[in-house]
């Protein structure tokens, strides 16, 4: 029983150790979003609440949590409430594969690639709860579009993430990560990784792909009933799952927590805060695409999923393993 | 379609371009003024918060004539009168709803002896809708306040009216 005990508390730890800076860097995270869409737009930003208005997202979940909570009378009550919980944990959860650094991951399991696609692709049943069970035109339709634009993106970035395990021969993060010791993956497969970049913004519903929430279409989705913490719940899991995308790929084809040379400076300097730089840069790319590119059209948006994105990345699949298996470069021989 | 058109697609030509303009204008000055800390210029004209004036002897101007009263489209402004002991006409009631007021200046333009004007102060938010619903008390202690601000803009505004 004591066993038990003790090893529950250090579970229970570890969990702690790495859900409150992930929550607290979204909050971060979402005031360096509208800071950079206010500079790109010659804007000030929020400037106001702390220094450089840093603490501007925790006044706003501040004000969110005293908001009342409005359950519309015509919705499924349980699957409302149930909603933004499930878009939160399983934005949550899946950040127990992704490591920070060598040993540094909380479950180093050998199919942690595998788990993370499926977390992920798990993500749509929170916005489809949503919208369902809200029983309003706006959230249905929102929901409707974003359940169909990413189960078609999923579709690339699960050919995408097949290119980068064809050169690496195993399903774990961190071998992975070890595997770009030489070279990052963002050289060999450099088109993959612009098209894994375009599918995480499709699959994050973020600008230019925001349809599910397009504000001028459909007020704001499958979001629209929701109010209070609820809503603030569906924000956080969507950030979080943002920075999920960006922890991806750069694990996926930016080395992970590799620094960039392996000499003094820059070996110096521990592996974790190489993943914050790389995944700090790709979501400040995702901030300047979404204040730079307007909304797509639904079915550019489609076209652009299964016309050329798959094609691409099918061709790109057989690319990969033939000049492997021509030179001979195959991993586990 | 053309085959320069076909590779600036592939190549994204047009987005890198885009990107790169974004990263540019990050780099230029800010267009918009630090609000709270520092605050843009308000013309003469300017409608903000009302306020009731005095004669420089301290006499209220308002004579009860109730053209606002009749002018204003919102319906904001309810005027109740009564002579005075020394035969002059003034109201005894005087609440403007800030909450029904539209703010389009109808009823300064329409004062004749310039009793009720709208301020420059835009700032008067308040913690519940009670406290918008401006008495004549109120409003006179407005004029008092903003005297000064209110004298000099009608001054600077008189030949154009």
């Amino acid at each position: 029983m004591d066993s038990y005990f003790s090893i529950l508390f250090t579970e229970v730890y570890k969990i702690l150790f790495l859900l409150v800076p992930v929550l607290v860097s979204v909050a971060m995270i979402v005031w360096l979003d509208r800071r950079v869409w206010a500079f790109v737009q010659k804007r000030r930003g929020p400037n106001v609440v702390g220094p450089f208005g840093l603490f501007q997202s925790l006044a706003d979940a501040l004000k969110y949590i005293f908001k009342e909570i409005i359950i519309p009378a015509s919705s499924n009550k349980l699957v409302f409430v149930l909603a933004p919980v499930v878009t939160m944990t399983l934005a949550l959860i899946s950040w127990a594969v992704i490591p920070f650094g060598e040993d540094f991951v909380l479950a180093d399991i050998n199919v942690g690639i595998l788990y993370l696609f499926a977390v992920s692709s798990l993500g749509v049943y929170g916005i489809i709860m949503g919208g369902w069970a809200s029983n309003s035109k706006y959230p249905f339709l929102g929901a409707i579009r974003s359940a169909a634009q990413m189960v078609s993106y999923e579709v690339s970035i699960g050919v995408i993430i097949i290119n980068v395990l064809l050169c690496v021969g195993s399903l774990n993060l961190s071998d992975i990560v070890m595997a770009q010791q030489n070279l990052w993956f963002v050289i060999p497969l450099f088109p993959m990784f612009v098209i894994f970049f375009i599918s995480a913004l499709a699959e994050t519903n973020r600008p230019p792909f925001d349809l599910p929430e397009a504000e001028a279409e459909l007020v704001a989705g499958y979001q629209t009933e929701y109010s209070g913490m609820m809503y603030a719940m569906f924000w956080l899991g969507e950030y979080a799952n943002i920075l999920l995308m960006c922890a991806m790929g750069s694990i996926l084809f930016l080395g992970g927590w590799l620094s960039p040379i392996d000499v003094f400076p820059f070996n110096a300097i521990p592996g974790p805060f190489w993943l914050i730089f790389k995944v700090l840069f790709l979501f400040i790319l995702f901030a300047l695409v979404k204040a730079t590119v307007p909304r797509y059209r639904y079915d550019q948006l489609m076209k652009l999923g299964w016309k050329i994105f798959l094609p691409f990345s099918l061709f790109y699949v057989v690319l990969t393993s033939s000049f492997l298996l021509y030179f001979d470069l195959l991993p586990g021989k | 379609m053309k085959i320069s058109r076909l590779l600036k697609t592939i190549f994204m030509i047009d987005f890198v371009t885009g990107l790169l303009i974004a990263i540019k204008e990050t780099f230029k000055a800010k267009k918009t003024i630090n609000y709270p800390f520092e605050k843009g210029s308000l013309g003469t004209r300017s409608r903000g918060e009302h306020a009731l004036r005095r004669y420089p002897n301290g006499e209220e101007r308002c004579i009860a004539c109730k053209l606002c009263e009749a002018v204003c489209p919102a319906q904001a402004i309810t005027i109740e009168s009564k002579e005075r002991d020394d035969g002059s006409r003034k109201t005894v009631r005087y609440d403007i709803d800030m909450l029904k007021c539209i703010y389009c200046g109808l009823c300064e333009e329409s004062c004749p002896v310039d009793a009720i004007v709208q301020g420059p102060n835009f700032e008067f938010a308040t913690e519940s809708r009670e406290e918008l619903y401006y008495t004549k008390e109120k409003l006179l202690e407005n004029g008092d306040r903003w005297e000064n601000i209110l004298a000099a803009n009608i001054k600077a505004d008189s030949s154009h009216r």
